[in-house]
Order: C-alpha cells, then sequence, then structure tokens
C-alpha cells in the first residue's frame, strides 16, 4: 500500500522539474522582452523582496493563517453539527436543504465588507466570520449527502441486529460520511484562506496579509505583493496538504487511486 | 415444531400493489427451502417478512415458535443479500466479528470464532484484508460467514449469487451445500434461477407474479451429498423441467436459464 521512496520521488520528480522551467521561462521572459516591473515583477526580484522582509511576513501570513483557521474550525463544526441534525430528521431537510444548496452557489465572499462592519475590521473575528460562512456551507451540504449515501441494504443488515440507532449511526453512517466530510473540508481550508485574505483587502489590520498586499500594491511595491503572495500560497498549500493529510489517516482502509489535486 | 410458520400472510405496499396474497408455508428444521419465481413475485418480500424487515399486511409469521419480531431481536436468523454489503472499512475478520460484537462477545471468543467461520469459508489467510481487495465470491463468502458467525438457527438468503458470473455461482452452490451440512442450520434461498433451485433445495417453493402466491411447492429428491454429477443426473433434468413448467403455469412467459 505504502509507495516506496523511490517510486514517490519518481512521481514527483517530473512535477518538480515542471516548477523549475516555469520559473526559468518566467526569469528569461521578464529580462528579454523587458516587462515593466508593476506588470510582472521577475522571480528573483521577487525572492530578494522575499528574503529581505522573512519576519514581517511569515507573521502576516501567521496572523491570516489563524483568521482562516479560526474561521474553518467554526464553519466546518457549525456545517458537521447542523447536517447531522438535518440528516436524521426528513423534513428539516426538506426544508433547508434547497436554501443551503442555493447559498453554496452565491459568492458568499461578496459580503466581506459587511461582516467588516458586524465586528471590528482590526479584529481577527471579523475575517474569522466571513471564513466561516465559507466554509460552512459546502461542509454542510456534503456531510448531508454523505450521512443519507448509506445503502438500503446496509441498513436492513442493521436491523436484521436489532441495534439501535445510535449504533447504525456510530457503525455506518459516519464512516460511509467520512469521504464526503472530507472533500468538503479540503475544499474549505482553501475557501478559509480566500475568505480571510479578501477580507483583509477591505480593511484590516497591518499585521495581517491582505492589508499589505493592498497596501504595497497601492504603493508600486509590487516585489514585496508578490512576496506576500508566496506566502498566501505556502500557508494556503501547507493548510491543504495537513487536511489531506487528515483524510488519507481517517480514511486509511480506502484504496488508493492516484489523482491529480481534489 | 416449524423453524418457519407462515399463515395466510398478504402485504400489500401503498398504493395498491399486492405483493404477497395468502401464503402459508411451513419450514422444518434442516431443510433448505428455495423460493424462485419471475421478478415482482414477491420472493423477496416474502423473505423480509419472515425476517421482520418488512411487516406483513395480514397474516401470521413465527419463527423458532416466536414472532418475528421476537426472532429478529433475539438474533435467530442470519441474513445474506445480493451485495456481499460488506463494510469496507472494516477488516475481513471485522466484518464478520461485526454481529458478535454487537452481542457483546469478549474479544478472545469473537477472535476464534472468526477464525472458524473463516476457515469454514475457506478464506483463511484473508482475515486482515479489506473487502475491496476481494473478488464478489469471496466477498459473498465474507458476507455467508458473518451471518452464520453466531450460529442462527435460520439463515436467509436473497439472491445471493444473483451478481456472479456463471462458473462462479456453481462453485458457490457446492461451497454452500457443503456450508448448510457442516452448520446443520435452515436455509431459505430466494433465487431466479431454475438450475440454482434444484440443485441446493430441499423443496422448492414456485411462486406467481401479480398477486404473488404459491403456485407450486416440488419437493427434490435428489440424493445427499450433491456434486457437479448430480447436475447431469436424468433426476436432475426432470425436476428442472418440472419447475419451468411450474413457473409457466403461473404465467411466466420468460425463457428461463
Amino acid at each position: 500500500m505504502t509507495a516506496s521512496i523511490g517510486r514517490r520521488s519518481a512521481e514527483w520528480l517530473p512535477a518538480l522539474g515542471v516548477l523549475v522551467a516555469m520559473i526559468g521561462l518566467w526569469e528569461g521572459l521578464v529580462k528579454a522582452l523587458h516587462v515593466k516591473r508593476f506588470l510582472l515583477p521577475a522571480p528573483d526580484a521577487i525572492w530578494r523582496a522575499f528574503a529581505s522582509n522573512q519576519s514581517l511576513l511569515w507573521r502576516a501570513g501567521w496572523w491570516t493563517f489563524q483568521e482562516a483557521f479560526g474561521g474553518f474550525a467554526i464553519g466546518c463544526i457549525a456545517g458537521i453539527l447542523l447536517a447531522v441534525v438535518v440528516a436524521r430528521f426528513d423534513l428539516l431537510g426538506h426544508a433547508l436543504m434547497p436554501y443551503a444548496i442555493a447559498a453554496n452557489a452565491v459568492p458568499i465572499v461578496a459580503f466581506a465588507p459587511i461582516t467588516n462592519a458586524w465586528f471590528n475590521p482590526l479584529d481577527k473575528s471579523s475575517k474569522m466570520a466571513i471564513a466561516a460562512v465559507l466554509c460552512f456551507f459546502p461542509v454542510f451540504v456534503n456531510v448531508v449527502r454523505g450521512l443519507r449515501s448509506v445503502k438500503p441494504q446496509q441498513l436492513e443488515l442493521m436491523r436484521s441486529y436489532a441495534v439501535g440507532e445510535l449504533t447504525v449511526f456510530r457503525l455506518v453512517r459516519v464512516p460511509t460520511a467520512l469521504p464526503y466530510l472530507f472533500t468538503a473540508l479540503r475544499v474549505a481550508s482553501v475557501l478559509a484562506m480566500i475568505g480571510a485574505i479578501v477580507g483583509e483587502y477591505y480593511g484590516g489590520s497591518l499585521d495581517s496579509l491582505g492589508a499589505n498586499i493592498e497596501q504595497d500594491a497601492s504603493l508600486f511595491q509590487f516585489e514585496r505583493a508578490w512576496a506576500e503572495i508566496v506566502i498566501a500560497c505556502i500557508f494556503g498549500i501547507g493548510f491543504y496538504l495537513a487536511v489531506a493529510a487528515a483524510e488519507r489517516f481517517a480514511t486509511r482502509w480506502q484504496p488508493r487511486i492516484e489523482t491529480s489535486g481534489s | 415444531m416449524s423453524v418457519v410458520e407462515i399463515q395466510g400472510v398478504s402485504k400489500e405496499f401503498k398504493g395498491g400493489t399486492v405483493a404477497l396474497q395468502d401464503i402459508d408455508l411451513q419450514i422444518e428444521q434442516g431443510e433448505f427451502v428455495s423460493l424462485i419465481g419471475p421478478s415482482g413475485c414477491g420472493k423477496s418480500t416474502l423473505l423480509r417478512v419472515i425476517g421482520d424487515l418488512i411487516e406483513p399486511s395480514r397474516g401470521a409469521v413465527t419463527v423458532n415458535g416466536k414472532s418475528a419480531r421476537q426472532a429478529r431481536q433475539d438474533h435467530d436468523y442470519g441474513i445474506v443479500f445480493q451485495d456481499a454489503v460488506l463494510y469496507n472499512w472494516r477488516t475481513v475478520a471485522k466484518n464478520v466479528a461485526l454481529p458478535l460484537e454487537l452481542a457483546g462477545w469478549s474479544r478472545e471468543r469473537r477472535q476464534a470464532r472468526v477464525e472458524e467461520m473463516l476457515d469454514l469459508v475457506e478464506l483463511r489467510g484473508f482475515a486482515d484484508h479489506h473487502p475491496w481487495q476481494l473478488s464478489g465470491g469471496m466477498q459473498q463468502r465474507v458476507s455467508i460467514a458473518r451471518a452464520l458467525s453466531f450460529d442462527p438457527a435460520l439463515l436467509l438468503m436473497d439472491e445471493p449469487f444473483g451478481a456472479l458470473d456463471e462458473m462462479t455461482r456453481e462453485r458457490m452452490n457446492a461451497e454452500l451445500l457443503r456450508i448448510w451440512e457442516a452448520s446443520k442450520s435452515t436455509v431459505v434461498f430466494v433465487t431466479h434461477s431454475i438450475a440454482e433451485a434444484v440443485f441446493l433445495s430441499t423443496r422448492i417453493v414456485v411462486m406467481s407474479v401479480r398477486p404473488g402466491r404459491i403456485s407450486k411447492v416440488i419437493p427434490v429428491d435428489l440424493a445427499q451429498p450433491r456434486g457437479t454429477a448430480t447436475r447431469e443426473e436424468p433426476r436432475f433434468f426432470e425436476l428442472a423441467t418440472e419447475v419451468r413448467e411450474a413457473l409457466h403455469l403461473g404465467g411466466h412467459v420468460e425463457v428461463p436459464a
């Protein structure tokens, strides 16, 4: 089941090669075509900006990540809890699911300026609020689907054992719903970072990434803005990978199908 | 005392479909009874009525002299479906142990019984595999081991080999007969294969469609133990013909396999 290190590196190397080639091409084209630095700075300039502002950048990234993670935790827990209730009571499901599915398709990030008005914009809570709302809907909708996707024969088998609803929930519904939950959590980890950063664009502490990106871009400090985007990528990808690792652990019984991304 | 006693059972589903009408049937200890009939004749419904998975609209069912509900609560029967219905997140051993776990058996007793059951279905060595690593036939054997693990008096089987290819099905038929003899349980077996019914059963209950009724009961007097040679005996063909004709009289027009 576990791939050997050798096979692993054989899978990773081509992707790493593409990354190096892309950065090389970027550097080469920017230099050769004399691209203006406000359009696209060269990678080496971004790297210099990154190296000379490291402590500030990591601090801002950590600040924003805390907002994203806080919102993620609140939104996901609320989504799971409501999903459990809704999956249990059909009537509630019929009443709520159409709206939840509709809300899932709404660009909720558009509410970011409003959550800034509800909470203190300099406080982390305003960004957590928007991240939480963003995370809530995909988790809620997917967990309801997961809890309901138990096959009728599995329920008949449990009925033949004459066990209670709680046992069925624990033994059948939860494990069935886990893959659905984690699909949503992976999406939510990305949405949480987007929500926190976009929230910061509309006003946030100068200790945060979004406020810094916004400010540096308006002050023509594009190399710094790009360095901040790099930090956002590092935190975002790290967050996503952590969720993916948790998924691998929680559903380690599943056959592994080689897929790229989600 | 009969293991299963069905008296005047009818089942109407919402919307007025009459799935079963006036079913009377007694099944004795050690019998292997097949329910055969065209799709929609209510054979699976009847099996579920015996298992108290569906409540009849009229009539009474007793299992081991108790109401069907009481029998279910007492774990008096094991059930096998067309799909193996294994839990992918559990290993083979843990799937087999599931009913024992629910009945509160200790870990040691569970482990010993699981080994015994895996021997019975010839899956020793697969205890730590996950269901998706097994073929369809092997999965179904796990499902049978699970159904028999708590030693129920009655085994209910709903087209358990319907999804398997013909070769695997014949092998599983022979396996099942061996297991049936070893476990001395009573089996109620739903199928739509005439050959399967004749090969396995001590008695075949032929059902007709709309409404679902018993049209004929055919005792099978083929010698035990049965094997590949049984399928080539003249008596096997006579019985198969008898079942086929009974199915046709019941309004069944498909050409049976």
